[in-house]
């Protein structure tokens, strides 16, 4: 466990990696509305092509990013298999490619499936690239804090919940240890967590949960006295060791992205009235 | 250090303190205590587990939650902590200037980086840049640990982050450092790492040490060591004072240091080991002489 990092951060010198968290979160969200904007075969092949763009810029293994995508590879082919034999083509003309018994596929259906499938592949790989991989888990907490502090104005204690993450980052792994450990202990006591049924399996968990709370709990009121003696009296008048700096690339990757949904919407536009490609 | 007429540092009065038990009933923990530590001491409390001693401390820093059974005074630089119109700001002021280390290092370490770690505290007391820069990279290199100031602290080793909490405290420039038994869960390398810290401070920084302990190697290199039992203060002098009653000591649930009980089993048997015995190099130098005499 020693080895362990939180999230998926890989660490370079990328543009993407050198951009400042702000202008990533904001850039993500607005790589997912563009995600949902495409509308026709080339908007979507665009969007493909701008995550390809984007991992070659960012400088991380291919091998690395499709391991994200792993994980959703069964909701993702789920997804896909739904629109190829639940897609009706209720317009004229319009045949369908298979007929088999109850099953029919129509060519509309093989669109979607493959709009789909692009569209959820870019949006995890696009996030997780402006995100999770090129930014550390507590630089996304305080490029948070600072978009959101606006809402400390209505009142949203913003200050509070950056604390609290922080201090979830900061114990995620001391904690992942001492689990390790109490699991070792109680095997030693011949505690066995990996045969009989489910519901034994679970049991045998509950001696590792206890005492762990209880370390918890121990852990988080002695951290709360220390924080107290080194002068923590909540984000009133407080400075920071980190500013977050605009520079010039931020404002260009800003307009760049502006540029991408721009481009989409044109596409989606020409697509429709000249009807050039197909639209979903 | 000179022994001036000025007022001390911590003045503490016929303290007496008891927490609320189970059974709602006062539970007595300092029993009248009096004493007064100067700038620039280095002071050990001595006391086994219950003395009272880490009731002590969070006293002087004002991290106790109920108030209920605390009597007498405790001024820190003359103001009186106990008192119930103390402000926000006098209370952050205190805590500035009085600066605590805990026992276990992970439970005192907020940020996932050493360095923003470290700058917590001064953040906390709103230090502007570039002096947040500053403080931190000063804090960080008398403690020897620059090179880790980009490190995650779940990455080092217990005396390492000790250091870094300690880092994280000299930031907010105290006066005074209570270490509340910060060696206690650390191996023989990191409390010998943790220990010399200390000692740099007290004796290169002038910050007055006030440690808790139950080590009586620790008790050795003090200027004054005070031996807390049952709440009660028992003794108060230089270490080679207090080691003379190792009556009392034993019966506080002490141990002399190991050279100390050498001499004293020595001097038994009639070898004439003299001075101050309190560390091993004293330890040896004596009975080499008392070799050489014989």
């Amino acid at each position: 466990m020693r080895g362990f990092t939180f999230g998926q951060f890989y660490p370079g010198s990328s543009v993407l990696h050198r951009l400042d968290p702000r202008t990533k979160v904001v850039a993500a969200v607005v790589y997912i509305v563009a995600s949902f904007l495409c509308r026709n075969t080339v908007s979507f092949a665009v969007l493909l092509l701008s995550g390809l763009v984007l991992i070659l810029i960012s400088g991380i293994p291919m091998k690395v990013v499709l391991r994200s995508v792993r994980a959703l590879i069964f909701i993702m082919l789920f997804t896909a298999l739904l629109n190829i034999f639940w897609v009706v083509d209720n317009s004229v003309g319009a045949t369908p490619l298979l007929e088999f018994y109850f099953i029919t596929i129509y060519a509309k259906g093989i669109y979607h499936a493959v709009f789909i499938l692009i569209r959820i592949l870019v949006m995890v790989v696009g996030t997780g690239l402006f995100l999770t991989y090129t930014t550390t888990p507590i630089a996304l907490t305080g490029a948070l804090e600072s978009l959101l502090r606006p809402l400390a104005k209505i009142k949203v204690p913003v200050h509070t919940f950056a604390m609290m993450m922080t201090i979830a980052l900061r114990f995620i792994p001391t904690i992942m240890e001492e689990t390790d450990k109490i699991m070792t202990a109680q095997k030693a006591r011949g505690a066995d967590f990996t045969t009989g049924s489910l519901v034994q399996r679970a049991k045998a968990l509950i001696p590792i949960i206890v005492p762990l709370f209880v370390s918890v709990f121990r852990r988080a009121e002695e951290l709360a006295t220390a924080m107290e003696c080194r002068c923590y009296h909540g984000g009133e008048g407080r400075t920071k060791l980190r500013v977050l700096k605009y520079r010039a690339r931020d404002v260009i990757a800003l307009l760049l992205m502006l540029l991408f949904v721009g481009g989409i919407v044109t596409i989606n536009i020409c697509g429709a009235r000249y009807g050039w490609f197909y639209t979903m | 250090m000179e022994q001036t007429e000025k007022k001390p540092f911590i003045h503490i009065e016929n303290l007496s303190y008891s927490y609320v038990g189970d059974d709602e009933q006062p539970v007595p923990v300092l029993k009248n205590i009096s004493l007064d530590i100067r700038e620039g001491e280095y002071v050990v409390i001595l006391g086994h587990n219950g003395s009272g001693k880490s009731t002590l401390a969070k006293l002087l820093n004002l991290v106790i939650d109920d108030y209920t059974y605390a009597d007498g005074t405790i001024l820190v630089d003359g103001v009186d902590v106990m008192s119930p119109d103390l402000t926000e700001e006098d209370i952050l002021n205190l805590r500035k200037n009085v600066g605590m280390v805990f026992q276990n290092p992970d439970n005192q370490l907020v940020a996932t980086v050493v360095e923003e770690d470290v700058a917590f505290g001064p953040e906390n007391l709103g230090v502007p840049h570039p002096e947040l820069r500053e403080r931190v990279d000063r804090a960080l290199e008398t403690v020897g640990m620059s090179a880790f100031a980009t490190h995650e602290p779940h990455r080092l080793s217990g005396g390492q982050k000790q250091r870094v909490a300690i880092a994280g405290i000299i930031a907010m420039m105290p006066r005074c450092m209570i270490f509340d038994e910060s060696t206690a869960m650390l191996d023989p390398v990191g409390r010998r790492e943790v220990i010399e810290t200390i000692e740099m401070l007290n004796r290169e920084r002038g910050i007055t040490v006030l440690s808790i302990t139950h080590y009586m190697d620790e008790a050795a290199r003090a200027d004054r060591v005070i031996v807390l039992s049952d709440g009660k203060l028992m003794l108060d002098g230089t270490p080679g004072e207090v080691f003379t009653h190792s009556d009392t000591l034993r019966k506080a649930g002490l141990d002399l240091p190991q050279c100390t009980a050498v001499s004293q089993y020595l001097i038994t048997q009639n070898l004439p080991v003299h001075g101050e015995i309190n560390t091993p190099e004293q330890c040896a130098e004596a009975i080499l002489k008392a070799w050489k005499g014989i």
